[in-house]
C-alpha cells in the first residue's frame, strides 16, 4: 500500500479513537462511540496487513488464536468480574509491547552503526513499563480474582527490595545506552521490569484496586506510546497518550476521592489490620439487630429511601434484587435513590456497571457530592456491602486512618439500615462507629437474602 | 534527518497528550468503568505494532517467534477489550425501561466489533 495512503488511513484510526472517547461523555452515545473505535481498530489491522509482509500464514493463525482468546474471554466472563477482565487484558496488551521491543530490538541491535538513541530509549521504556504492567496487572487479576489473598503481602525491607529492583533495570537500561548494545541486556531488563511489576502490586490491599487499575492502564498506555516511537509508528504515539492521559487522570480523581495521595495508596501498605486504629470504642456499646419485617415497613412507610451499594453487594450478586425491592417500594411510593461512592467497589464507576447491569435506570444514581446535602431529609439510608465509604470516623476522628476521606453521610439520615453479614471489620480492617449508633439498625444477612426476604415482607405489608 | 522526524513524533505526544486531558474529563464518573474498559480497547492498537515486527521481510525465527506471540496477546488485547466495553455499555439504559426483564446482558450479541 502506498505510503500516504497508509498514513492517511491511520490518521482515520486515530479520529475514531478520539470519537469513541468524545461520544463516552453521554450514556446514549457511548455504545455506537465503541462500535466507531471497534472498526477505526478493524481499519488499522487491515491497513497494516496491506503492508509489504511476510509470513502472512503465522500472522493470520496468531490473530485467529488472539482473537478467540479476546473475544470467548470478554462474552464468557460475568459482569461482576469485570474488574479482573479488564485488568487480565490490560496486562496482555503490556506484554504485547514488551515482547514488540525485545523483537524489535533483537532485530535492528547486531547493526553495523550505533542505534538512534531516539529509537534505543523508546524501546527501552517500552520494554520496561510494557513488562511492570503486564506483571502488575496479572497480580491485580489475581487480587480480584481472590486467587491471592486481597490484604496487602508486606515483608521487612520491603521498599528496599523494590528500589533495588528497579534501580538495577535503570542501570542496566544506561549500560545498554552507554555501552554495548546487547541484546541479553534488555532481557535482563525485561525480567527485572517483570519482578518489579509483582512487587509493586503485592503490597496494595485489594480495595484499593480502583487506583492501581488506573495507573496500570496508563501505563499500557505509555508503553504503546513508547513503542510508536520506537517504530516511527504515529497512531501507537497518539492512541498510547490518549489511553495515558485517560489512565492518569483516573488515578488521581481516586486518589482525591479517597483523600489519599497515591503515593501513599501505593506505597503505604494501607490495607494491612490497624490494631490501634483511631480511637477504642467505647466498652458496652452494642449494635442493634434487626429484623427484615421491622426493616421492610421502615422502608414502606419512608418518603425517601438512599441505598448505598459498595463491593459487598456485588459479592452477594444481589443487585437484581436490590432492584425488585426498589421497584416494590417506588411503586408505593418512596423515593428510591442510590449513593454512589467514587471509590466503592473495585475499579472507578464498579457500582453504576453493577446497578446498570440490574436495569437500574442510571438517573436514579447520585453521585457522592450530589446526594449529600439530601441525606439530613432522607428518612432511610440502606447500606449494603460498603464499609469504609460510609464511616463516619473519617470526618471526626483524626487519629484514624481514613480521617480526611470524604464520604455519605448515611449519619445524617433519619434512619440507617445496614446489611451485613457480621461485625467483622471490611477490607481496611477498621472498625465503623456507624454501626453503634442511635439511629443505626445492623441487618445480619447475605445481602442476597437480606432483600429477598424484605421483597417478601414488603409484598405483605 | 531522524532529529526532526523525532521532534515531530514529539510535537504529536504532546498536543496528543493535552487532547486526551481535554476529552476524557468530559466522560462523567457513571462511565468511568466503559472508559476504562475502551481506553484499554484503545490500546489494542499495538497489534499494529505486533504485525509490522512479526512479518518484516527477512525477518529471523527468532524475531517471528516473539512477533508471533506479541500479535496473539494483542489481538486478544483489541477484540477483547471492545467487546467487554460493548457489553457494558449496552446495559446503561434510560427508566422507561425496556422489554427486557430482570436478567443480566450476558450472550447479547455484541454489535459492529472487530
Amino acid at each position: 500500500m502506498n505510503e500516504n495512503l497508509t498514513d492517511f488511513l491511520y490518521l482515520v484510526t486515530i479520529v475514531t479513537f478520539i470519537l469513541a472517547l468524545r461520544f463516552l461523555s453521554n450514556p446514549r452515545r457511548a455504545r455506537l462511540g465503541n462500535q466507531i473505535g471497534a472498526a477505526g481498530m478493524a481499519l488499522a489491522i487491515v491497513v497494516t496487513l496491506a503492508q509489504d509482509l511476510e509470513s502472512y500464514k503465522w500472522l493470520a493463525l496468531a490473530m485467529v488464536i488472539g482473537a478467540v482468546i479476546g473475544v470467548v474471554g470478554a462474552r464468557r466472563v460475568k459482569m461482576t468480574a469485570m474488574p479482573q477482565m479488564v485488568a487480565l487484558f490490560n496486562g496482555v496488551g503490556g506484554g504485547a509491547v514488551a515482547l514488540i521491543a525485545l523483537a524489535e530490538f533483537h532485530n535492528l541491535a547486531p547493526a553495523a552503526a550505533r542505534l538512534e538513541l531516539n529509537l534505543s530509549v523508546a524501546m527501552i521504556v517500552s520494554a520496561i513499563i510494557g513488562s511492570i504492567s503486564f506483571t502488575g496487572s496479572l497480580i491485580a487479576f489475581a487480587k480480584l480474582q481472590e486467587l491471592i489473598g486481597g490484604r496487602p503481602i508486606v515483608y521487612p525491607g520491603q521498599k528496599v527490595v523494590n528500589a533495588l529492583v528497579i534501580a538495577a533495570a535503570l542501570a542496566l537500561a544506561a549500560a545498554i545506552l552507554v555501552g554495548p548494545e546487547s541484546q541479553w541486556l534488555l532481557v535482563a531488563i525485561v525480567t527485572a521490569s517483570l519482578a518489579f511489576g509483582v512487587l509493586f502490586v503485592l503490597p496494595i490491599g485489594g480495595a484499593d484496586m480502583p487506583v492501581v487499575i488506573s495507573l496500570l492502564n496508563a501505563c499500557t498506555g505509555l508503553a504503546a506510546s513508547a513503542a510508536g516511537f520506537a517504530l516511527h509508528e504515529n497512531v501507537l504515539i497518539v492512541s498510547g497518550a490518549l489511553v495515558g492521559a485517560s489512565g492518569t487522570l483516573l488515578t488521581l480523581l481516586m486518589g482525591r476521592a479517597m483523600n489519599r495521595s497515591i503515593t501513599n495508596v501505593l506505597f503505604g501498605a494501607f490495607g494491612q489490620i490497624q490494631t490501634g486504629s483511631g480511637a477504642a470504642l467505647e466498652d458496652g456499646r452494642a449494635a442493634r439487630a434487626t429484623t427484615a419485617d421491622d426493616v421492610a415497613i421502615m422502608l414502606s412507610y419512608a418518603r425517601r429511601v438512599i441505598i448505598v451499594p459498595g463491593y459487598g453487594l456485588a459479592v452477594a450478586q444481589a443487585q437484581h434484587d436490590v432492584r425488585a425491592l426498589a421497584d416494590l417500594l417506588e411503586q408505593k411510593g418512596v423515593d428510591v435513590r442510590y449513593a454512589i461512592h467514587p471509590v466503592a467497589g473495585r475499579m472507578p464507576g464498579h457500582m453504576n456497571v453493577l446497578l446498570a447491569e440490574a436495569n437500574v435506570p442510571y438517573e436514579r444514581l447520585f453521585e457522592m457530592d450530589e446526594i449529600n446535602p439530601e441525606m439530613s431529609q432522607t428518612d432511610v439510608a440502606v447500606v449494603v456491602g460498603a464499609n469504609d465509604v460510609v464511616n463516619p470516623a473519617a470526618r471526626n476522628d483524626s487519629t484514624s486512618p481514613i480521617y480526611g476521606m470524604p464520604i455519605i453521610d448515611v449519619d445524617k439520615a433519619a434512619q440507617v439500615v445496614v446489611v451485613k453479614r457480621s461485625l467483622a471489620p471490611g477490607f481496611a480492617g477498621i472498625d465503623n462507629p456507624l454501626f453503634y449508633n442511635e439511629t443505626t439498625s445492623m441487618l445480619f444477612a447475605d445481602a442476597k437474602v437480606a432483600f429477598e426476604q424484605l421483597l417478601a415482607s414488603v409484598k405483605n405489608l | 534527518m531522524s532529529d526532526s522526524s523525532f521532534l515531530l513524533e514529539l510535537t504529536i505526544l504532546v498536543l496528543a497528550i493535552f487532547l486526551g486531558f481535554e476529552v476524557i474529563s468530559k466522560v462523567p464518573t457513571l462511565l468511568h468503568t466503559p472508559l476504562m474498559s475502551g481506553t484499554n480497547a484503545i490500546h489494542g492498537i499495538v497489534i499494529v505494532g505486533a504485525i509490522l515486527v512479526a512479518g518484516q521481510p527477512d525477518a529471523d525465527t527468532l524475531t517471528q517467534i516473539v512477533g508471533f506471540f506479541a500479535v496473539v496477546l494483542g489481538t486478544a488485547n483489541a477484540v477483547g477489550g471492545f467487546v467487554v466495553t460493548d457489553r457494558m455499555l449496552e446495559m446503561f439504559k434510560r427508566k422507561p425501561g425496556s422489554a427486557r426483564s430482570s436478567g443480566g446482558a450476558d450472550g447479547a450479541g455484541p454489535e459492529g466489533t472487530v
